[in-house]
């Protein structure tokens, strides 16, 4: 067991330390969060920066465009970015890290060619197209049609929880290919273009009062069969596969600022008085033991996906705690901060957007589900 | 960044395992594969092995519920370089001074709050048996004045490493909650299937593992990095990993869980022991506190 840097891996981390010292003083100040085009423009010239500096795609293969990284190097990668400050991967989140990757793995060399660079270089963004109104933890139960006509599949249906819908420029989407198949089994991935004819785009305000995800609604969408990746109705695993991208390192930087937001969180119970409260300190200690943990699990996944090549069972353990964890965080800087808690603020945004944490890819129960048949072997209920 | 067992250390777990599997293992036997000089430098005698190695080892004792002195003789050999049967016991906040296996201890290693350390012959100790929850864990009442002790770097050594040896057990024994209640729910059956079927008791399972896998990860973490910090972080998430989980496996087992032969209760009540032994919640909340 070694948690320290390999040679390897301290240069990279001294290399990136430096790359970050010099380029984030360059940027640009942050976009009002309302701004989508404002956000759009700052995520992908931060993007293109990576892609200029060789920071691209830091754990895509390299004969995808990407670094090649080892899963260690990732790791470093998401770290020391939080630590320094850096823009999140924003925008450029779906392509990067859900898209990108399955296009890497299950696309012809025309459909990597052509799709691939431009999410490197911060030219194109991608928005995801999975969940229905009828269709959340049941993802498999979608019902978007699509309709075969020539060398093109018409499209109808609805689309919902689709962040950055309204500047995305491609939609990775999930349609109904086979309606009297088996629900897995009639399942297609296709490449959309958010500029065909017949896609709507209707912001969803969420609780915090913010712009941050989509309806889509879909009315006779024309996509060329040349967008489809992979089999027609073999989109289930086609979209699976992007788990064996998935190295561990999934909110490796959430768990950084978190335990960033502990520490700045005590030095605001200091200044108002609310750390004379032992209950409050110790309830802060707690946290703050959970977040160190949650930060060597995210290790030993990342160890563990390193030396065995796929994913191992850790993600869901990983997930249920640390979204809860961050919830409590929250909660408690509620308590820290007083009447504070009620008016428009910082904390008061963290809290309300922590909200969906227990909620967002795969809910609390789901992952318990998860854990509970596909790690400790129990059974399927009737 | 290698954070995962290396070969010869899961070599060790596995070794172990197959010991301590379906029987108590002897005093003789423990001492035998090594356990307490494991990291006994070589030409002592002892494996020359170190802390991540300990604690995988103390994860297996934990996991089958080992009785007697374990966590004190390891940390007499090892730190302080004595033979014999020792405990470490550390003067509580409140309640009787209380020292488990007293008559079978040739050393008592008495840690102060301040972690001054005295380290008693157990011979000479004025002590009266008291009856003691854990069936496996008799325990004395030390009588008299208190012996003072002192501050060292190895009495600091044998606080922080008590904890940390203390919090694996705690480790082994939270996953042996989780396998004792998933191997319950499998087979028991209600309403025409096992009840490990039904999503609230699946529920039940998934967090008791997820409570044991962060806390294992803590405990090698603190033995890889040495920290008090660490130390006491990962004895906080074990002591909830143990506890929690012997009381929801409890909880699986039912009405069988509340009976005496079941055994369950002695999975709760040794980690209710082990809880207090080391540094307790009280002491790990204010390092932690004291370090924001």
């Amino acid at each position: 067991m070694q948690l320290s840097d390999t040679a390897a891996e301290a240069d990279f981390r001294r290399r990136l330390r430096e790359w970050l010292g010099k380029t984030l003083p360059e940027l640009p100040a942050a976009p009002d969060p309302a701004d989508w085009p404002g956000r759009r423009a700052y995520d992908t010239a931060w993007q293109r920066r990576l892609f200029d500096a060789g920071y691209a795609g830091v754990h895509w293969p390299a004969d995808a465009g990407g670094r090649g990284a080892t899963p260690s190097e990732h790791l470093i990668f998401l770290e020391e970015t939080e630590l320094a400050g850096a823009p999140y991967v924003g925008a450029n989140f779906v392509g990067l890290l859900h898209a990108g990757p399955t296009i890497a793995t299950e696309g012809t060399p025309e459909q990597r060619a052509r799709l691939l660079p431009p999410i490197l270089r911060g030219d194109e963004i991608w928005c995801q197209g999975f969940s229905e109104p009828g269709a959340g933890s049941d993802l498999a139960a979608l019902r978007t049609r699509a309709v075969r006509d020539g060398d093109e599949y018409v499209v109808t249906g609805s689309k919902i929880w689709t962040s950055h819908a309204e500047v995305a420029d491609w939609c990775e989407l999930l349609v109904r290919t086979d309606p009297d198949a088996p629900k897995h089994r009639g399942i297609t991935w296709l490449a959309m273009p958010m500029d065909a004819p017949g896609v709507t785009v209707r912001p969803l305000a969420t609780l915090a009062g913010t712009t941050e995800f989509a309806e889509l609604f879909l009315d006779e969408v024309r996509v060329p069969v040349a967008n489809r990746l992979g089999d027609e109705n073999d989109g289930w695993r086609v979209t699976m596969v992007t788990l064996s991208f998935e190295r561990g390192t999934a909110f490796a930087s959430e768990v950084v600022a978190c335990r960033r937001e502990v520490r700045e969180l005590a030095r605001v119970a200091r200044a108002n008085g609310a750390w004379d409260d032992l209950e409050l300190r110790r309830e802060t200690a707690t946290l703050a033991a959970e977040f160190a943990a949650l930060w060597r699990l995210v290790q030993w996944n990342v160890s563990e996906a390193a030396a065995r090549g796929v994913p191992g069972a850790g993600g869901s353990v990983f997930k249920l705690r640390f979204s809860e964890a961050r919830q409590h965080l929250y909660d408690l800087a509620a308590r820290v901060v007083g009447t504070e808690a009620l008016l428009d603020g910082r904390w008061t945004a963290q809290r309300l957007q922590g909200l969906s944490y227990t909620i967002a890819a795969g809910t609390s129960q789901i992952q318990r589900n998860i854990v509970a048949q596909r790690i400790l072997g129990l059974p399927k209920g009737r | 960044m290698h954070f995962r067992l290396t070969d010869d250390q899961e070599q060790l777990r596995r070794a172990l395992r197959e010991l301590l599997a379906d029987r108590e293992a002897s005093w003789a036997e423990l001492t035998e594969v090594g356990l307490f000089s494991l990291r006994v430098p070589e030409d002592a005698g002892g494996l020359g092995l170190g802390l991540p190695e300990a604690v995988v080892a103390f994860e297996e004792a934990g996991r089958a519920v080992l009785p007697g002195p374990l966590v004190g003789t390891e940390l007499a050999a090892a730190v302080l370089g004595l033979t014999g049967r020792a405990e470490v016991v550390r003067v509580p906040a409140r309640g009787p001074v209380l020292v488990p296996d007293l008559p079978t201890l040739e050393h008592v290693l008495l840690l102060h709050a301040d972690d001054a350390l005295a380290v008693l012959p157990a011979a000479g100790l004025d002590a009266t048996p008291v009856p003691a929850v854990d069936p496996d864990r008799p325990l004395w009442r030390l009588e008299g004045v208190l012996p003072l002790g002192e501050q060292s770097p190895q009495a600091h050594r044998v606080a922080d490493e008590a904890t940390l040896l203390t919090a694996a057990l705690q480790a082994g024994l939270a996953a042996r909650t989780v396998a004792e209640a998933v191997a319950y729910a499998r087979t028991r059956e209600q309403f025409g299937q096992p009840i490990g079927a039904f999503q609230a008791v699946q529920h039940l399972c998934a967090d008791m593992l997820a409570r044991a896998e962060l806390a294992r990860v803590a405990v090698y973490a603190a033995a890889v990095d040495g920290d008090e910090a660490e130390i006491v972080g990962a004895k906080l998430l074990a002591d909830d990993a143990a506890v929690h989980g012997a009381r929801d496996c409890l909880q699986v087992h039912g009405g069988m869980g509340f009976t005496w032969e079941a055994r369950v209760h002695r999975l709760l009540k040794r980690a209710w022991a082990w809880e207090q032994a080391g540094a307790d919640r009280g002491r790990c909340l204010d390092v932690l506190a004291g370090r924001l």
